[in-house]
């Protein structure tokens, strides 16, 4: 049965993490060399965690996916980064860093967690800048800042459109001096297929060798999950193809809780479909936001091209109905709103799918040049994309998914509820509640990967010193590692119709209609009686051609579509549990007059945690309570 | 909009594993929307391979928007196709005809091996970055960020060479499987900065003689720039040059770094 123990420190919300550290019990440095701890995943978290452990002396074993770490999914941020420094004496603060995150989470993260995400902020940037990450700069030399959504002050650095593939580089470049000092044992190209838990302690997990194959265990006295978000259960969203959710949900069917997957965050500004043929979708930086006006024709007759509409026949709606946030209102609102104007018929574009993002108004403030010094390579990569140039015609945008706010429940350390396994970044639930601030993403994961679980994870390892740990001979493993065979053999032995794209497809409609950017009761029963005949038609009816020997993206894509399914289904039922419209998660029925979120603090002001049983329709849902001492709970208004 | 372009001839390069023997298959594609992109086309010869029965074709992907560096296809003799500046995963079917036949190859460099028909290992890269291509900054205990300020066009270039995502499309089209560019790139990314500087001679050794190790040599073909999807200059390769040659006589005489 899970336990759900946040174990949050005490002592004033300033104070707590200070407290932790002082209390925490350490790991002598010679010592730390009998630790053996495996990070997966080799993103902004998991490079961080693992070069920082490694100079820390603990022996690190790397595995990722990919053919490079440096190509994880954090390599595609584009926006930026926060953090409180207040370097432009606009009354940020790490007080007003936490406050805007819990109320941008609507009031659905923990207090403490996020506090000290607020507090370390600021030694992210002084260490991505020390290791050479090329933030942008004002003429003096000093670092420059933008502002984003859901915040009035500026505090987002960032490297041109390439936050994420900067400080990846960072964090890269640091694991890769780790490696090359043989304190880190890489293995890329390399899939975690299963978790393996022993006397009730992660003993280390099973992996299958994607070029040979092979499946293999590793035991370590800890490990740390980075393994990304699960966006891609949707098929379309704007993460990179290989992104999936088998490493997290691997270790859920081993016990660990999963919490509120249903809070997914749908990002207003992508490019929107083009044809069927698509296979993902491409995201504009929200810090586009910050010079580009959205807006609408006002009826939905408009024929005439963007120029051509004058302003008075134009709805620059978010302007119109937030007035103080304007078109940097956060990310739920500025979608929903999107998807109200194309619902009501006034889209743009030739499938009217999208609605404009006009930069004419900066182009004639700023200038061209300036215009083009800020965002020019989002326009070019917008005119590859879509074959217009938004310098001369309006961008079109139309709301996808993003980011998975739920996740593997983790306490304060950063542990989920198997002792011994760790879960960082967009990989755990930890710190955005119902809804992620723009640019808050690379901040967490580097928050937990360098100024976290380095010190958390050794108040777990320091009394573990010299008992002996189960190697990978224990019959668990063997077991394990059986399981993973035999499943990876079956998906070669069905030799049905359909290919697992074939499935995800089917999946991700019926999660983006249901589960999507707007929810209700009786789609998700719908959704919840669609998904499991689906599921069985895979399992009956998979073609996986190839073999399991050599190198097979086909079978590859059939393990994580499987993973998929399921989550999927528990996605659902967690959206329909959660009786209440927060953030990300908007249940039509759970609305004010103005079509506003409507919260219910009374009886949803708690985190879900779900407990695997075998069958994900019928996974056991825990509570954890959240308690808010230090700022109010209100309602979230950007008026 | 969205037209459609018929009838294309795709002659793709198949090899089973790295010592086999590869060769060339053809296949048909009745017809594209100009809108796809390259790779979503070959999504889409992926699903009728596996609809017929047979292997899908193995190739190398993740992001699709030009910035992980994963994409790495020759098309029709041109690392990332024919539009430049442009990684094999942005480039649209609008830029082909119909009728056209295009050869698909993976990236051909002794230092990348192949893997499985187009996907090839480039960590040879990855060596070359273990080697030096970073700063020693352990976390925690760094300085204030605004401590040492940078002047824009010094934070701006280093930027231009930071840009490299590390597709070795440079190596690609190479005549002579040099990485000179990629090495340069990372090189002077951080040479550039003041942070860079307690490293800077032992840093271009130990990268240039690790390249050295894995690659080989260039003659200033330049087929490497034009081949870049993310246009680094060329110049860059002379910054090393440079900070090479300085490297030799600096390393030795550690009192001239001061
Ligand atoms: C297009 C886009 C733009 C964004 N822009 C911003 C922004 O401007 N600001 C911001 O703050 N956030 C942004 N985000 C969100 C942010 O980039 C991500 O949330 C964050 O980078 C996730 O980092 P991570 O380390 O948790 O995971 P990732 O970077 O996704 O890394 C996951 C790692 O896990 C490995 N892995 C996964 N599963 C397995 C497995 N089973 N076995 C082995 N290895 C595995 C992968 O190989 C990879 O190395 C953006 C996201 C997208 C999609
Ligand atoms: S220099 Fe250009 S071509 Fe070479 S690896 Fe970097 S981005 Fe690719
Ligand atoms: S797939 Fe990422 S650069 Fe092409």
């Amino acid at each position: 049965m899970v336990e759900l123990n946040a174990k949050i420190p005490a002592g004033d919300i300033a104070e707590k993490w200070d407290n932790y550290k002082s209390d925490m019990k350490l790991v002598n440095p010679n010592n730390k060399r009998k630790f053996k701890v495996i990070v997966v995943g080799s993103g902004l978290a998991g490079a961080s965690a693992a070069a920082t452990l490694a100079e820390l002396g603990y022996q690190v074993d790397v595995f990722t996916f990919h053919d490079s770490p440096r190509r994880a999914h954090s390599i595609a941020a584009q926006g930026g980064i926060n953090a409180a420094k207040n370097y432009h004496g606009d009354g940020d603060s790490v007080h007003r860093l936490f406050y805007d995150t819990i109320k941008g989470g609507d009031f659905r993260a923990r207090e403490g967690n996020v506090h000290r995400l607020a507090q370390v902020s600021v030694n992210i940037i002084d260490q991505m800048v020390a290791q050479g990450v090329p933030f942008a700069r004002e003429y003096g030399g000093l670092l420059d800042n933008r502002s984003f959504g859901g915040a009035q002050v500026s505090r987002t650095f960032y490297a041109r459109g390439q936050t994420g593939q900067q400080l990846l580089l960072g964090a890269y470049q640091q694991l890769a001096r780790q490696i090359g000092l043989g304190n880190v044992r890489l293995f890329n190209r390399t899939e975690l297929v299963d978790t393996v838990v022993i006397d009730g302690r992660c003993a280390g997990i099973v992996v299958r060798d994607l070029v040979t194959g092979e499946i293999a265990s590793h035991a370590a006295h800890a490990t740390v999950l980075c393994t990304g978000g699960y966006g891609n259960v949707f098929f379309l969203s704007t993460n990179a193809m290989q992104c999936n959710v088998t490493a997290a949900w691997r270790a859920h069917r081993q016990g660990a809780a999963f919490a509120n997957p249903c809070y997914t965050q749908i990002h207003p500004t992508c490019i929107p479909q083009a044809d069927d043929t698509q296979s993902k979708l491409t995201l504009m930086s929200e810090s586009l936001r910050n010079d580009g006006r959205v807006w609408v024709p006002k009826n939905a007759d408009e024929t005439r091209s963007a120029d051509q509409i004058p302003e008075e026949d134009r709805d620059y709606y978010l302007e119109r109905l937030y007035p103080s946030f304007g078109n940097l209102a956060p990310r739920d609102i500025s979608s929903r709103a999107a998807k109200r104007a194309v619902d009501s018929g006034r889209g743009v574009g030739p499938l009217k799918n999208g609605v404009y993002l006009d930069f004419s108004a900066a182009i004639n403030r700023l200038g061209k040049s300036v215009v083009q010094e800020r965002y020019g390579n989002l326009f070019e990569m917008y005119e590859r994309i879509a074959g217009e140039n938004p310098y001369d015609v309006p961008m079109r945008i139309y709301p996808a998914t993003h980011y998975t706010m739920g996740g593997l429940w983790v306490d304060y350390e950063l542990m989920t509820t198997v002792p011994g396994l760790y879960a960082a970044g967009e990989a755990n639930f930890s710190d955005h509640g119902a809804n992620r601030l723009g640019a808050s993403a690379l901040m967490q994961g580097l928050a937990d990967g360098y100024f976290v679980l380095p010190y958390t994870i050794g108040n777990y390892l320091a009394p573990m010193l010299n008992k002996a740990t189960p190697g990978v001979d224990h019959p668990e493993f063997k077991a394990a590692e059986t399981g993973a065979r035999a499943r990876y053999q079956q998906y070669l032995d069905i030799k049905g119709t359909r290919s697992p794209d074939w499935f995800h497809r089917e999946l991700g409609k019926i999660i983006w209609d249901y589960c999507g950017m707007e929810r209700t009761e009786q789609g998700l029963e719908k959704a919840l009686s669609e998904l499991p005949p689906l599921y069985e038609e895979f399992q009956k009816d998979l073609r996986v051609t190839g073999d399991g020997a050599s190198i097979n993206q086909t079978l590859e894509k059939a393990g994580r579509v499987d993973d998929f399914f399921q989550l999927g289904m528990l996605m659902c039922k967690d959206a329909l549990e959660r009786n209440e419209s927060c953030g990300g998660h908007f249940r039509s029925e759970y609305q004010d007059e103005e079509g506003e979120a409507q919260r219910d603090d009374e009886n949803f002001a708690h985190v879900a945690a779900w407990e695997w049983t075998g069958d994900p329709m019928n996974a056991t849902r825990h509570a954890e309570e959240l308690e808010f001492e230090t700022i109010h709970l209100a309602k979230r208004s950007y008026k | 909009m969205s037209n459609h372009l018929t009838n294309l001839t795709l002659k793709v390069w198949r090899q089973s594993g790295p010592n086999a023997g590869g060769h060339f298959e053809s296949y048909r594609i009745d017809s594209i929307s100009d809108e796809a992109s390259f790779l979503e086309m070959l999504d889409v010869l992926n699903e009728k391979l596996i609809g017929d029965g047979r292997e899908a074709v193995v190739f190398d992907h993740d992001c699709r928007e030009g910035i992980c560096g994963t994409c790495s296809l020759m098309i029709d003799g041109q690392a990332h196709g024919p539009q430049r500046g442009t990684a094999t995963c942005q480039l649209h079917m609008r830029k082909f005809q119909s009728n056209q036949e295009i050869v698909i190859e993976p990236w051909r460099a002794t230092a990348f091996p192949i893997v499985k028909d187009l996907m090839v290992d480039r960590s040879a890269f990855d060596r070359i970055v273990e080697a030096g291509g970073f700063i020693t900054a352990p976390t925690g205990g760094a300085p204030d960020a605004n401590l040492i300020p940078i002047a824009k066009p010094v934070a701006d270039a280093s930027m231009d060479a930071a840009e490299c995502i590390g597709c070795g499309a440079c190596v690609a089209a190479c005549p002579n499987g040099a990485a000179n560019l990629f090495t340069s790139a990372k090189v002077a990314h951080l040479n550039l900065l003041p942070q860079g500087q307690a490293e800077r001679w032992s840093r271009v050794e130990a990268m240039v003689e690790t390249m050295d190790e894995h690659f080989g040599s260039c003659t200033n073909h330049g087929e490497c720039e034009a081949a870049c999807p993310k246009s680094i200059s060329i110049d860059f390769i002379a910054l090393m040059n440079k900070d090479y040659r300085k490297s030799k006589f600096k390393n030795r005489k550690l009192i001239d770094q001061i």
